[in-house]
């Protein structure tokens, strides 16, 4: 069912007020993988995801989305191939989870809002997916926070788009939780083909979690790849400015950073 | 455990009828009590007249002594205070939901200081007609809503900061009312109390017609953007990620939400905290996540039409109708400031 989408940037110039956060940065989503983000703070890694959603107008270059210029294309029509998870999304008060969940069909509802089956359908699939069926009828400001998580998932997934941004989809999710909802991500991507792009501040669920990598360093793209070529001891001291070991995850396979800091520098030497 | 199951679609079909149920219930229960409240308006007063009276004048037939006091005094007291209340109302539950606020009411961040303060000196100084009133109050709540903005905009949009800055231009435009009609020469305590307070005392079919059509229009306006308006409730980047295009929406409210409130402000004057108290009443009544536009508008209406009848005739002497609802806002006020310190929700 899903449509191969191609999302790049080019040659993207972004800022707030007169301060330039990226710098000509050119960058391409892999269509119908997992992609993760992730960088230092401030380094500009959220602006880029703000521009790939189209809430951040470039100075110069552009976004693409199927060859088309994102920022020129009409919003609604944006929002039926591209949802977003923000990283910090307010809820009205007491609304209950399926009606969240619902609004997440805007895009898809002409100008008189009729509701059909296949809005229904959507809602119960994404109440599904997540695991929130359960849930339905509770408040979301009742919920735990993983659970307030799945749910606004459920909302982005309701929209049934192609393609999906996540900001820092984790934060605030106690280890098991962050889990949870990485593995929920993965599922969507294996079984419905949905291309996923996430801001990550972990590197090791980033590196677990993502086919693509991309490692971004005051506004541009230090290093991009698979996470084994892109995740080394030279780009985390680059890119983090951090010394560290770099091991393999013998749970995935996948590369794992083992970070140094000041206290434990003798130990390091001690094993190599 | 084994509960049988139903299709999910089904069930979430079930849920949503189930609020819109309650939803349209609210709607139906608010307006039957506002066409109450407005009958008991037009019977009650210093006489009493018979229902059957008041509908012969109602439907135009001559009733002696009533087609007076009920058709000429009555009548346009209690058109005002609904179109009014209304227009209150939908002012008010725009600017809660757009910034997620309910402090963030036109009448706490100053729109309805700068219309009355525009409209004050309009009448007191300039000598201006009610309909040249109108378009300077209009103009002036425009005008100090731009001010607000851009003083709120300097180095990215901060809704909290907008609030605050509302409030302290709040405070200025009143300081300004209060002087213009402490310095008028021929002022005397019904402009005075309408000014600073809001009341229907000067009720005529003259105000109630130019705001009876900005509810029209302003109320169609919003309307037309109600699903957009909803979805800014979870943020500007989650509305636009749903397709809403944010500035145009957030445009098209902000203008029709100042021009119901200058419209409404330059008829009755600023009834305190009608705009501030509609919208949290009535999503309260309509239940969570339900749409808030024609509700709020019936709150509104319902709050100056009953804070009216208390003012008149609960107790020995008159009040305008504005410092009853100031009565019942004050309290709700600090109580939502209170609360805010513990956990910032919107409506």
């Amino acid at each position: 069912m899903t449509v191969s989408h191609t999302l790049a940037a080019e040659g993207v110039t972004l800022g707030y007020g007169d301060r330039v956060v990226v710098d000509a940065l050119d960058l391409t989503v892999p269509p119908g993988r997992i992609t993760a983000i992730v960088g230092a703070n401030a380094c500009g890694k959220s602006t880029v995801l703000r521009a790939m959603a189209r809430l951040l107008p470039p100075r110069s270059g552009r976004v693409v989305l199927d060859g088309k210029d994102l920022h020129r294309t009409p919003t609604r029509q944006v929002a039926r191939t591209l949802g977003l998870l923000p990283q910090s999304p307010t809820a009205p008060e007491g609304i209950a989870v399926a009606d969240l969940v619902a609004r997440g069909r805007h895009p898809h509802q002409g100008l008189l809002a009729r509701w059909t089956a296949e809005d229904d359908e959507a809602v119960a699939e994404a109440l599904e997916l997540t695991a929130t069926t359960a849930l339905a009828d509770r408040p979301v400001d009742e919920l735990s926070g993983g659970q307030r998580q799945r749910a606004w998932i459920a909302m982005a997934l309701a929209q049934r788009t192609d393609v999906l941004l996540l900001d820092e989809p984790t934060t605030f999710l106690d280890i098991s939780h962050q889990v949870d909802v990485l593995d929920l991500l993965t599922d969507l991507n294996r079984r419905r083909g949905t291309t996923v792009v996430m801001v990550l501040h972990d590197l090791n669920l980033a590196a677990r979690y993502a086919d693509h990598l991309i490692a971004v360093e005051q506004g541009r793209v230090h290093a991009a790849g698979e996470p084994a070529a892109v995740l080394t001891e030279q780009v985390v001291q680059q890119v983090f400015g951090l010394r560290s070991r770099v091991v393999v995850d013998p749970v995935s396979g996948r590369p794992m950073v083992l970070p140094i800091g000041r206290h434990h520098v003798e130990e390091q030497a001690h094993a190599s | 455990m084994t509960a049988v199951a139903a299709p999910p679609a089904a069930l979430v079909a079930a849920g949503r009828r189930r609020r819109l149920l309650r939803a349209r219930a609210a709607v139906g229960g608010l307006t039957v009590l506002l066409v109450v409240l407005f009958g008991v308006a037009l019977v009650f007063g210093d006489t009493v007249y018979r229902l059957d009276e008041v509908v012969r004048v109602l439907l135009g037939q001559t009733v002696p002594g009533a087609s007076f006091t009920v058709g000429q005094l009555r009548l346009p007291r209690a058109a005002e205070g609904v179109v009014a209340g209304a227009a209150f109302g939908l002012g008010g539950v725009t600017f809660q939901t757009m910034l997620r606020n309910p402090l963030a009411a036109p009448d706490v961040i100053g729109i309805s200081s700068g219309a009355s303060a525009a409209a004050v000196i309009g009448i007191v100084v300039l000598d201006l007609t009610a309909t040249e009133t109108s378009l300077l109050a209009v103009a002036a709540a425009l005008v100090t809503a731009g001010v607000i903005t851009l003083l709120a905009n300097r180095g990215g949009i901060a809704d909290t900061r907008l609030i605050l800055i509302g409030i302290g231009v709040a405070a200025m435009l009143e300081s300004v009312v209060s002087y213009v009609l402490l310095r008028a020469a021929n002022y005397d305590l019904q402009v005075v109390m309408r000014w600073l307070t809001g009341s229907l005392n000067n009720a005529s079919w003259d105000q109630v017609g130019p705001l009876a059509l900005a509810v029209l229009v302003g109320g169609a306006v919003l309307a037309s953007q109600s699903r957009g308006l909803g979805l800014l409730q979870h943020g500007n980047d989650q509305a636009a990620a749903l397709g809403v295009p944010v500035h145009r929406t957030r445009l098209l409210c902000i203008l029709a939400a100042v021009v119901l409130v200058a419209f409404a402000t330059a008829a009755t004057g600023p009834i305190a905290f009608v705009a501030f108290l509609a919208g949290p009443i009535a999503a309260r009544v309509v239940g969570p996540g339900g749409p808030l536009l024609l509700p709020a508008a019936l709150t509104g209406a319902l709050l100056v039409l009953a804070a009216d009848l208390v003012g008149e005739f609960a107790f020995g002497t008159r009040y305008p109708v504005g410092v009853i609802t100031g009565v019942l806002g004050a309290p709700f006020l600090l109580w939502l400031l209170v609360r805010s310190n513990r956990a910032g929700g919107s409506l």
